[in-house]
């Protein structure tokens, strides 16, 4: 095992691999918090039958491997090319990091509804009933109550799906996408060095932990309103008032 | 296009149902091992020791922050590298030893479910309410009475959920030691599509038989969940 | 309790997997191969591996009076499987390189082979050169010589590097990836007896740079097994002399590929 040589020869390629690993799960993540707010919405107002699709999807998603989601994509698109072609979609099948990322942000969305359906369920109904209260419209309601309120609940839940989402990331290695896993599969294959694994396991962490930084900080802003309340009166106690 | 998945030479029902059994046996070894280590890594991460503790953090934050691929391919290369560099100094004269794609699959789900098992355990643990501890010691409860008796059941009762769910997050983990040359259900279906040439069909056909595992687990969990909570009042 | 039960079998399974010894000289060897490259080596609908190499191999294992079981083993895996002992020789097609022979020992080489382009029928790719080549997507098996080939010949290109050959050609054929590299014989194979090869053609002139095709296609051991690769060479020997390589041969092939006439 020669880690350092390793890390000499091929940091270049890790480099660009943890740069596409970032790629993947940022815009992956993104997506699906663009496309559940509305889906969580679904889930939580709408009519059941309304919601059965929208059930189905969250189901499927949830109740298959990732491994078979991006194979199904993948592959699955080759096979229907003239279909697609037709349709003027082939242009985006053909690229292994289009499809991957669409299997991520189908996968990520359908988590993220979920999680966000927890934190609107968990805002006091008491606030919602203030605002209506001073007149807020529907929409407002949901803008400066429902909403900031339910992600902050669901913020360390959040977190929790980001991570995982990078962990699935390195499962599009296996159709061709060049993340830190399909470089260090790429190495190992010329090496046969362990010590490759080692440093993919090294940079994983450090991504994770950076992250997680990142994002309690984050929930500490959002949360700065309630702290402040909340902290307990720290060692200086106020003159005491003189006898009366 | 259903003679594609009938039995015998030219259909492709019995290798996937074979990939199945495999799968399903994997999840079924793996759930033993990884409930174990999960108790360590709780018991490990409560223990009054600091390097214990140290211990069972490293262990939990590792395992949740590699992507299970990653720490499959590292079970799969480095245990055997190990294992030969192992007997070589021991016994220099024998050759090297077989390990199997099975066992490199079950440690490695195993170590995986262990660490976020161990992260629900300590949960649970943490839940448990102490005044029935010491009300088990003041009427002179041994402590292995008191962990059977008392503890035990409400840890259960506790952990249920979570575990339900790594259960099920394991069962579709599973998939992944198709790629290290394990004949399970993905990899049958693979052999199939290679052949064939229709990944759609095998590949969808794939994931309905994982969805269909899935919504059967969910329902058991659904039925367990309700028989250890019998007798429970709730707030609401 | 069956948990407790199932729990021993796994850790007794490890103990005495252990605990048993394999020598590389032994009534029985086991021979590895990939099983996902026809016609050299693929796995048929019931299951069973066959194929060129494992004809073959299965030929030298009668000579050397030993009985063979055929493993399995993914590509990417192949080489540390051989380490590891999971099989004590190597037949699968490989080429004979120096980066290589860094790891394992081979044989003499038991065919000749070449690299070559496939490019879809009606492409418009003629040059095969770095700057023709550059921004085309180029897709070819991880961890093969064509996979060296195309990293060091066409930089500038957009490489995809696949599990298996099977989902190279995959991809061939649905048009995602513009040209593969890969080895001769099996492209021809597929593109001339298959039906979803008949998308494709052979292109250019074969890649018979010894840089990235080597020696030829030899046996792997382990560089420990000097006994076994000399019995093996000895086999290989016999069944040029008797004909009975030549008989396998033309089951598969046109020409003769220990000489590639």
């Amino acid at each position: 095992m020669n880690p350092i040589e390793i890390i000499a020869q091929y940091w270049p390629r890790l480099l660009d691999g943890t740069l596409m690993t970032i790629k993947l799960t940022f815009l992956g993540a993104l997506i699906a918090a663009l496309v559940s707010p509305g889906f969580a919405l679904i889930r939580t107002h709408a009519a059941p039958l309304a919601q059965a699709p929208l059930r189905l999807y969250i189901s499927f998603m949830r109740g298959t491997p990732i491994l078979a989601q991006l194979f199904l994509i993948f592959y699955g698109s080759g096979q229907f090319r003239p279909i697609l072609q037709d349709w003027g979609l082939w242009t985006f099948f053909r690229d292994p990091f289009n499809c991957a990322l669409l299997a991520f942000a189908l996968n990520s969305t359908a988590y993220q509804t979920e999680i966000l359906r927890g934190g609107i369920m968990g805002v006091p109904q008491g606030e919602i009933e203030a605002a209506k209260a001073i007149g807020m419209t529907r929409f407002k309601t949901l803008r400066r109550v429902v909403f900031p309120h339910a992600y902050r609940i669901a913020w360390p839940a959040l977190g929790n799906e980001v991570i995982l989402l990078m962990k699935a990331s390195a499962l599009a290695s296996v159709v061709t996408v060049f993340d830190i896993m399909g470089r260090t599969r790429q190495i190992f294959s010329r090496t046969f060095d362990f010590s490759t694994y080692l440093w993919a396991a090294l940079i994983y962490l450090c991504i994770t932990a950076i992250f997680v930084l990142i994002w309690r900080q984050a929930e500490r802003r959002l949360s700065r309103h309630i702290e402040a309340h909340h902290k307990p009166r720290v060692a200086a106690q106020p003159a005491k008032e003189p006898q009366a | 296009m259903f003679e594609l998945f009938s039995y015998g030479d030219t259909g492709w029902g019995d290798e996937i149902l074979r990939g199945l059994a495999i799968t399903v046996q994997l999840a079924i070894v793996t759930l033993p091992v990884g409930l174990l280590l999960g108790f360590l890594a709780a018991f490990a991460s409560m223990s009054r020791l600091g390097p214990l503790r140290f211990l069972g953090f490293g262990y939990t934050t590792i395992m949740r922050g590699l992507p299970e691929i990653l720490t499959l391919f590292v079970v799969y290369n480095g245990v055997g590298l190990l294992l030969n560099m192992a007997l070589r100094w021991w016994n220099p004269e024998r050759g090297a030893t077989d390990f199997s794609p099975f066992a490199a699959g079950v440690i490695a789900l195993g170590m995986v479910f262990g660490a976020f098992a161990g992260e629900v355990l300590r949960g649970a643990f943490q839940s448990l309410d102490k005044g029935q501890t010491e009300a088990g010691r003041a009427i002179g409860m041994t402590q292995g009475q008191i962990f059977r008796r008392i503890q035990l059941p409400q840890l259960w009762r506790f952990a249920l959920p979570g575990l339900g769910n790594l259960w099920i997050n394991m069962l579709k983990d599973t998939a992944l030691v198709s790629v290290i040359a394990l004949d399970d259900l993905m990899r049958m279906t693979k052999v199939a599509v290679g052949v064939t040439k229709q990944p759609f069909t095998f590949y969808l056909l794939a994931c309905l038989i994982y969805w269909v595992m899935c919504v059967l687990s969910e329902l058991v969990l659904y039925w367990m969940e309700r028989r250890a909570n019998r007798g429970i009042r709730r707030a609401v | 309790m069956k948990l407790k039960n199932k729990l021993a079998a796994v850790l007794a399974t490890t103990a005495i997997a252990a605990s048993m010894a394999t020598s590389a000289w032994a009534q029985s060897l086991r021979l590895g191969t990939e099983g996902a490259y026809p016609p050299f080596n693929y796995i048929e609908a019931d299951g069973k591996i066959a194929g060129f190499d494992v004809e073959i191999g299965l030929e030298l294992c009668k000579r050397m009076e030993v009985e063979c079981e055929v493993v399995a083993q993914d590509w990417d895996g192949i080489i540390p499987g051989l380490l590891a002992n999971k099989y004590d020789f190597i037949i699968a097609s490989m080429f004979i390189t120096e980066e290589r022979q860094k790891q394992v020992d081979f044989t003499d080489p038991y065919y000749l082979a070449a690299m070559t382009h496939v490019v879809p029928v009606g492409s418009d790719i003629t040059e095969f050169s770095n700057e023709a080549l550059s921004g085309k997507v180029i897709g070819a098996q991880s961890g093969t010589t064509q996979a060296d080939f195309i990293e060091a010949t066409y930089p500038d290109a957009d490489i995809r590097l696949y599990p298996t050959q099977d989902e190279v050609n995959l991809d061939m054929a649905s048009g995602r990836i513009d040209m593969q590299v890969g080895d001769m014989l099996p492209m021809l194979d597929w593109t001339t007896k298959s039906d979803d090869g008949a998308c494709c053609e052979l292109a250019g002139d074969p890649i018979t740079d010894p840089a990235f095709v080597g020696d030829g296609v030899g046996i792997a051991v382990r560089q420990e097994d000097d006994e076994l690769r000399e019995k093996l060479n000895a086999a290989l020997m016999e069944i040029r002399a008797d004909g009975t390589y030549q008989a396998i041969n033309d089951k598969y092939f046109d020409i003769d590929v220990y000489t590639m006439q």
